[in-house]
Parts: C-alpha cells; sequence; structure tokens
C-alpha cells in the first residue's frame, strides 16, 4: 500500500466526562475513498474539526502529506491543500455563485498583491477560468448569476464542492455532501465524486448508505467516540459488532 | 445604467451645484456649508470602508479625525510661530503646505489606525464596539491634558494652509480642494471595493469560516480595511481643521464618532455613495433645524430612527432599491 497522505494517529477528544473522541486511528491513501460512518453523536463530525483546524485534540497527532499539522491552524491546514467541504453549508451569502468560486480561486492563488487592490476581481480571467472550470464540474454553470441565499439547499452543497475544487486540494474532507440532496441529486454526486477520487482522494463522512456502499474503498465506523471497525464495504457489510452497532438498528427499523 | 449609479451621479453634480450657486449670488455661508458636508462625507467614506464592506463598527473613529486635525495643527502652528519642532538631532520646522500636511496626516492617522486595529480586531461585535470606544476616549482625555498643543483650549490657526496655484482663502477654491479630494477617494474606494481584496474582505465579513477553509486570513484582512479607513477619516480632519482654522479636542470625541457613522446609517451602510449622502443631509438638516431650536438633535433623532425602522438601506435605498452599485 502506498504511503498516507493524511494519518491521523491516536487521537483522543473529550469534552467533560464525553470521550468524543477515543484514541482514533485512521488514514487516507491517494486514491482512495475512504467513508466514516456511524450514528449520530458517534464524534464524527468532532474528528473532522480536528483533521481540519478549529479544534484541538487533547492527544495524538494529524499528519498531512508528510507533515505534523496538530498544531497547524485552519488557514495553514487549507493552504497545505486540505480542501473541505461543510455539513451546513458555509458560504457567502449575499454574493453571486460565481464570487463565492472566485473568492475560493483568490484563497489558492494564496496573495492579493498590490495590484488586488485596484484590479476588479470579477474581471480577473485567471480567476474566472479556474472558477468556470470549478463550477461546470459540478453542473452549476448555469446558475453562477444568482445569489447564494437564493440557492436551493442542494444548490449549495454543489457550490461548496465547487468551492473546495477550486483550491485544487490534495485531499477532500467532504461532511456529509449528500444531505437534503434528494435521490436524482445524490446519485449524480455519487457519480461526480467516483471520479474525483482520481484528483484527491476523500474522506467521506456520509449517512446515505447507498454511496458510501458504492462509492467507498474502505469505511471506519465510529461509535461513541472509538473506531469499531475499519475494513471494506463486503467486510464492513458482515462485521458482527457492526451490526450491532450501527447497521443493526437499521434492520430493526 | 443602474439607479443607484445615476442617483449617485446626481448627489455628486447637486453638491457641486449649490456652491456654484452660492458663488453666483454671493453667499459664501453656504459654500463653507458645503465645503464642511464633502469634509464630513470623506470621514464617513472612510469609516464605512471599514464598516460596510467589513462590518467592523467602529466608534472610534474620531481618533483618526482628530489625528489628522492635528497634525494640521501642531505643523501649522509650529510654522506661524516660527519655532522648529525639533531642533536636535536634525532640524525639522512646520509646515503651511496642505499637500505635506495631508501627507503626514494620511501617514500619522494610518499608523494609529494600525497599532488600534492590532489590538481591537482581536475582539468583535460589541465588544469591539467598546474597545475603539475606549481608545477614542483615551486620545480624547490625551489632548486635553496636554498642554504644549493648547489643551482643552485647542488650538488656532491665524491664516488657512497654502496649495501651490490656489488661492484657499477664497471659499470657492478651497471648497474646490476639497470636493476634488472627495472625488478622488471615491473613486480608489469604489476601485478597492471591487478588488480581489474588496471580495475577500467582504467575504470575510459574511462568513469567516468560509474565508478560513480558502486559506485566507480574516484578521489581516480586517486588520488593512481598518488602517486603510483610519487613513482617509485623517485626512478628512486635516481638512476640517483647514476649513475652521481651529482644531480642539472636540475632534476627538465620541460625538464626532457618533455622528460619522450617522451619516452612515443616514445614507446607508456599504454604498459607496451613503455617507455622501448622509453628511449632505446631516449639514442640511443642523442648517435648518438648527435654526429653529438649539435642541434640533431630537428632530435627527427621529428621523434617525425613521430611517432605521423603515428604510435601513438608508436613503439611497429608499430612492434606488436594494441592489448594489459599486461604481
Amino acid at each position: 500500500m502506498t504511503d498516507p497522505i493524511l494519518d491521523v494517529r491516536n487521537v483522543s477528544k473529550s469534552f467533560g466526562a464525553l470521550k468524543a473522541s477515543d484514541d482514533i486511528s485512521l488514514n487516507l491513501v491517494p486514491g482512495e475513498i475512504h467513508a466514516l460512518i456511524g450514528p449520530n453523536g458517534a464524534g464524527k463530525s468532532t474528528l473532522i474539526k480536528q483533521i481540519a483546524g478549529g479544534l484541538k485534540a487533547d492527544s495524538g497527532e494529524v499528519w498531512f502529506d508528510g507533515e505534523d499539522v496538530t498544531h497547524k491552524t485552519t488557514v495553514a491546514r487549507a493552504r497545505l491543500g486540505l480542501g473541505r467541504t461543510f455539513q451546513v453549508s458555509s458560504l457567502a451569502m449575499d454574493y453571486t455563485v460565481a464570487q463565492n468560486v472566485v473568492l475560493g480561486a483568490l484563497g489558492h492563488r494564496g496573495k492579493i498583491g498590490l495590484k488586488g487592490f485596484f484590479r476588479p476581481a470579477m474581471k480577473d480571467k485567471a480567476l474566472l477560468e479556474v472558477a468556470h472550470d470549478a463550477l461546470a464540474q459540478v453542473g452549476l454553470e448555469e446558475f453562477a448569476n444568482a445569489i447564494t441565499s437564493e440557492l436551493s439547499h442542494g444548490q449549495r452543497r454543489q457550490l461548496e464542492v465547487a468551492v473546495a475544487l477550486t483550491l485544487s486540494p490534495k485531499v477532500f474532507l467532504m461532511d456529509e455532501p449528500m444531505a437534503g440532496l434528494g435521490a436524482e441529486g445524490s446519485q449524480r454526486l455519487t457519480g461526480f465524486l467516483d471520479q474525483l477520487r482520481h484528483k484527491a482522494p476523500i474522506l467521506l463522512v456520509e449517512h446515505d448508505m447507498d454511496a458510501v456502499f458504492s462509492l467507498a474503498d474502505r469505511i471506519s465506523v465510529l461509535v461513541y467516540g472509538e473506531i469499531v471497525a475499519t475494513g471494506t464495504v463486503d467486510e464492513i457489510r458482515s462485521n458482527p459488532i457492526v451490526r450491532t452497532a450501527y447497521l443493526g438498528e437499521d434492520d430493526a427499523q | 445604467m443602474r439607479k443607484e449609479t445615476i442617483l449617485n451621479a446626481c448627489v455628486l453634480l447637486g453638491l457641486l451645484a449649490v456652491p456654484l450657486w452660492a458663488l453666483s449670488v454671493d453667499e459664501p455661508f453656504i459654500i463653507t456649508l458645503a465645503t464642511k458636508a464633502v469634509i464630513f462625507a470623506i470621514a464617513g467614506v472612510g469609516l464605512n470602508f471599514a464598516l460596510g464592506l467589513g462590518g467592523l463598527v467602529s466608534l472610534g473613529h474620531a481618533a483618526f479625525f482628530g489625528i489628522g486635525g492635528y497634525t494640521m495643527g501642531i505643523l501649522a502652528s509650529h510654522a506661524q510661530n516660527y519655532a522648529p519642532l525639533m531642533e536636535w538631532p536634525l532640524v525639522i520646522e512646520g509646515t503651511k503646505s496642505m499637500p505635506v500636511i495631508w501627507l503626514f496626516a494620511v501617514l500619522f492617522s494610518s499608523l494609529f489606525a494600525l497599532v488600534i486595529g492590532a489590538l481591537s480586531l482581536r475582539t468583535s461585535g460589541v465588544y469591539f464596539i467598546m474597545i475603539t470606544l475606549a481608545f477614542g476616549q483615551m486620545l480624547f482625555f490625551f489632548m486635553i491634558s496636554w498642554p504644549a498643543y493648547g489643551g482643552e483650549d485647542g488650538l488656532v490657526i491665524y491664516v488657512r494652509n497654502g496649495f501651490p496655484g490656489l488661492n484657499t482663502l477664497d471659499p470657492i477654491q478651497f471648497f474646490g480642494i476639497c470636493f476634488a479630494l472627495l472625488c478622488i477617494v471615491l473613486f480608489l474606494v469604489s476601485r478597492m471595493a471591487r478588488s480581489s481584496f474588496g471580495l475577500a474582505l467582504s467575504g470575510a465579513r459574511q462568513n469567516e469560516e468560509r474565508m478560513q477553509a480558502v486559506g485566507m486570513v480574516p484578521y489581516r484582512l480586517y486588520l488593512i480595511a481598518f488602517t486603510i479607513s483610519g487613513a482617509i477619516t485623517g485626512l478628512s480632519g486635516a481638512l476640517f481643521a483647514d476649513l475652521n482654522r481651529f482644531v480642539s479636542p472636540t475632534m476627538f470625541s465620541w460625538q464626532t464618532s457618533g455622528e460619522i457613522m450617522i451619516f452612515i446609517i443616514l445614507g446607508g451602510t456599504g454604498r459607496l455613495f451613503g455617507p455622501v449622502v448622509g453628511a449632505a443631509v446631516f449639514i442640511l438638516l443642523e442648517h435648518m433645524l438648527g435654526g429653529l431650536s438649539e435642541f434640533w438633535h431630537v428632530y435627527l433623532g427621529a428621523i434617525l430612527l425613521g430611517v432605521v425602522l423603515f428604510a435601513r438601506g438608508g436613503l439611497i435605498q429608499l430612492v434606488a432599491g436594494r441592489e448594489v452599485a459599486h461604481d
């Protein structure tokens, strides 16, 4: 197996008596989609925040692209190439769709410079090219001039992915990209992510089991802050602990 | 062309037409009023850069207005007394030249804005309002108790400073200088609002989390915006001092900060011409209502309340609609 690009090593995080992350280790290797599943309150979002920055682990390390990023800020991690989409869409709501993606392209450029104070951003060909390319990939091109707050929930999810694309990240960190997409939307996104993994590997937190089982190369199951199993789709499907702890709940319904 | 762009052009033309009309009917006082409106407009445009674009509600912009004013006062008072500012290790003289004074006013106010901003921007929301207010008050009381430059009484400059090729004592010529500066400032600010920096700054106001995720540091964007904002307000302070030929600690008072903010709220937050409209209306009200009653602020308060309750985008939105133009 190739060296992992993202390596979470024995990360623990407690809030009072609650162990949100209990000695978690997982990694992501180039070319794969690694899905992280688990019931609500299992600590998925807490783990994502520790990987993306913004929440500090009590112990353990996060390595990214051969570098220890445990003590780096969110911004520094983003600049190293960690592209993130949020569970609840986090966009500049007053901006047009195009402006949001240009913002991503601008962030990827890394510096504003003196020219950046006087040249109109929305006429900067290099930025627009990256932006439109990203919009075309997620199929939002025709909405480029729509105001973001007027987009449907599903379109906002697509825009989140488009902004992440403009950063040409080394790793995608996606927190429930399918949430609220509807059957057709999530099918299209599934097809898209399937291709995307060849650009950069994806750590995918997702509740949509159809998507997870059709996409994931590996699945990790998080229950009460602990990874109870990691394996291929078949291994996870047949794992007795997972069946009782997680999938069992579904069967019972 | 957008409605707002047409409105903006009308505002600018109106601001130019009033003093020209006053000149033709020989009413120099009205020219002075128009000059005051233009100078206040520059101060407002300065604050609006931080407040409208960056969402930084500063209640301490009087600090920069005052620093601009005292830069003029100190440089000119040394020049009129033929006393150098410093004799050792090198001799530094005062000056009566407007361009030089503007340069130093912008320099000092941006330095202060950089320092005050660096500390204040560690907080946000109500705390930011309070800490900027506190810095403003600190400078206010410092100026009151600093006897070297007049203390509470302020400084009187006997003759208005000079501008090469112009007679600045002629009201219409001084108005022309201020109006030209307003146009330059408006041009630069509109360029910056549409630039990459403006896009990022306004993006940070809307969503800091998003900016961090694309690898940009909101604090840095805010600090640059606050510094530019302070510099512009500082320039207007130097002009205001020249208009009155007098500086006093009142320029630093929190009421001054409040007035600058009122221009923005009246005209429209985040609108390029918001503070221009606001300042003009403010001066108009002060002149008309001030004649009626000493307590004209009561009426101003009522109008402000009306704008906040019924026209939150300010007077510009009332006339031109919601869509924002940046040109």
